[in-house]
């Protein structure tokens, strides 16, 4: 008999990392539909920008790093939608192109790529423009026909996190209100959300756990939970950003742990922070603990060797 | 100490071999306080250096009268006295300099580097040699707080020794990037300037192929696993020994008279 001995997987299967990356960036295309008729041109504009930025610079890293080019595996292409979709439209071109440069270069290549990334790339990139930038990233706006006022330009208005009178929870399920690109409808966010789990990208713990405890807590605290989860990142964070293959849990109870803790930072800082919005930082907090979350859920291997790690 | 080297060597080597910042990895806390400015990271590299070469002076003039036992208060004693002219001039001739560094110029007291070099070099050497240490030492240190400072103050303000750059501010299209001049770009910048001289000081010093986390080489590196994996040799058994021979290695059962089954045992 003989035995081949090799180093794992043994099994291989068809799921190759471009055909998940591509789901996701089918599951995104509603939500950046809608952003069109909210915002109009400039919002697919500055998503085009960002996605171009953000795979360039993944091939000029791996050109001067000499890494093999991997740009074909789309994962530059999520990264730049998801980092248009936390911007407001009306940014300045040369800052959504510095936030691809922070996500790609400095967060996903510095650290060796992808696979080896402690965070998510695009919420560090916001993050990092975000403290960089404090005017233009809350410079948030709605086409004037949703006002009533009947132009085709962008009006600045507030959100609804930072102004929750007279919302609507039509308008915000829809998607009529201001906010950044990818986040005001949740429509089309549970649509891409839905079509992800149909085709079995991610599973429902982390976005289930995350929203349920935000807006318990913020329940609790004795304000409105369904305005937090429709006016806010939320369901963005939620369905696509907390639930990034590299930064998250693998098991089942990770995966509570992670969405639980993201749920309650969340809500945390959108009631007692200084910023009405607090999802990406939540995430980024909780993508650093992911290795220990990892580490504390790890499943027992049957039959195995004990070790010390 | 007792290899020989030459002063030249001794003045040098503190610029990019040892440099104490970006290769020892001392006095990290003004470096990343301070350095907010280009100017800033000047005169506090060039505070450094004048306390550096003349406690270095001193501790070597004096390493054979101070006993052993308390040498460290005796050193503290020597380099606060400097600290304390440093910033009597400071204060009188630089004042705006003197109120940007604030805390961090008495701080000089307690300066890693300076009680290193006296404590490592100066305490064992002739006069010359420590000054020359000294010397390059500040010279290290002001070069680095000087490109730490002036990186994060044309990224983080605009600017560069106060004088602001075309097509960056108010009314233009470019804008100071913030998180530059606070501190986790001050981290950024300096982790940045850590890699590039890693790999300068390979390109010049290594005489084999290393790793740049050599430990005999570069003090900063952070453990014997990371070193193995940077080296692309991870040790699973001791050395010379199979996996047979160490406990656990091998499940029990598959184990016959303390050897792994082989193909000829199941036949």
């Amino acid at each position: 008999m003989y035995l081949n001995v090799s180093a794992s997987p043994h099994v291989r299967d068809s799921i190759t990392t471009r055909r998940l990356m591509g789901d996701v960036v089918i599951a995104l295309i509603p939500a950046l539909i809608v952003s069109y008729f909210i915002f109009g041109w400039r919002a697919v504009m500055l998503t085009a920008v960002t996605v171009a930025a953000s795979v360039i610079f993944e091939w000029l890293s791996q050109l001067v790093m000499k890494r093999d080019q991997t740009i074909g595996d789309l994962s530059a292409v999520v990264t730049g939608v998801l980092l248009a979709f936390c911007l407001p439209p009306e940014l300045p071109i040369w800052m959504a192109i510095f936030g691809a440069f922070v996500a790609i270069v400095v967060v996903k290549h510095m650290f060796g790529g992808l696979g080896a990334n402690i965070a998510n790339p695009a919420i560090v990139g916001r993050i990092v423009l975000a403290v960089s930038f404090a005017g233009e990233m809350n410079n948030f706006g709605i086409l004037g026909r949703f006002l009533g006022e009947g132009q085709a330009d962008l009006v600045a208005t507030a959100t609804p996190l930072a102004n929750p009178d007279n919302v609507k929870y039509l308008d915000l399920f829809l998607g009529r209100h201001a906010g950044t690109i990818g986040e005001v409808s949740a429509l089309a966010l549970l649509v891409g959300f839905a079509y992800l789990l149909f085709r079995g990208v991610i599973d429902a713990w982390i976005p289930v756990t995350y929203v349920g405890v935000t807006a318990l807590f913020v329940w609790i605290l004795g304000k409105d939970p369904l305005l937090h989860i429709l006016g806010g990142g939320l369901l963005l964070g939620a369905i696509f950003m907390a639930t990034d293959y590299v930064t998250s849990p693998t098991t089942t109870k990770g995966k509570i742990i992670f969405g639980v803790g993201a749920g309650l930072l969340t809500g945390l800082f959108r009631l007692f922070a200084a910023s009405p919005e607090g999802v990406s930082y939540a995430i980024l907090l909780m993508n650093i603990m992911n290795p220990h979350i990892e580490r504390w859920t790890r499943n027992k291997t049957i039959g195995g060797v004990d070790y010390v790690a | 100490m007792a290899r020989k080297t030459s002063l030249g060597r001794e003045l040098t080597k503190g610029v990019l071999r040892d440099n104490p910042l970006l290769i020892l990895l001392l006095g990290l806390c003004p470096a990343l306080a301070v350095t907010t400015s280009a100017i800033n990271g000047l005169g506090m590299g060039v505070a450094s250096t004048f306390v550096l070469v003349m406690s270095n002076l001193i501790v070597s003039l004096l390493r054979n009268v101070i006993p052993d036992k308390v040498r460290i208060p005796a050193y503290i004693t020597i380099i606060s006295s400097l600290v304390t002219m440093v910033q009597f001039v400071m204060q009188g001739y630089v004042p705006a300099l003197n109120q940007a560094l604030g805390i961090f110029i008495p701080l000089i007291t307690v300066n890693c580097i300076i009680l290193g070099r006296a404590e490592a070099f100066a305490n064992r050497n002739t006069p010359l040699a420590s000054v020359l240490d000294g010397l390059g030492m500040g010279i290290g240190f002001t070069v680095a707080l000087f490109l730490i400072g002036a990186t994060r103050e044309i990224l983080g303000n605009g600017s560069i020794f106060g004088y602001f750059l075309p097509f960056v501010g108010e009314g233009h299209m470019l804008k100071p990037i913030m998180i530059f001049a606070m501190p986790p770009g001050g981290f950024a910048v300096f982790g940045l300037l850590i890699a590039i001289t890693q790999r300068l000081n390979n390109k010049f010093y290594a005489r084999q192929p290393l790793g740049t986390m050599d430990r005999a080489h570069f003090p900063g590196s952070i453990s014997a696993r990371t070193d193995a994996a940077m080296h692309g040799v991870e040790q699973r058994f001791p050395e010379g020994a199979s996996a047979a021979q160490v406990p656990g290695a091998v499940p029990e059962t598959l184990k016959k008279d303390g050897k792994p089954i082989k193909e000829k045992d199941q036949q």
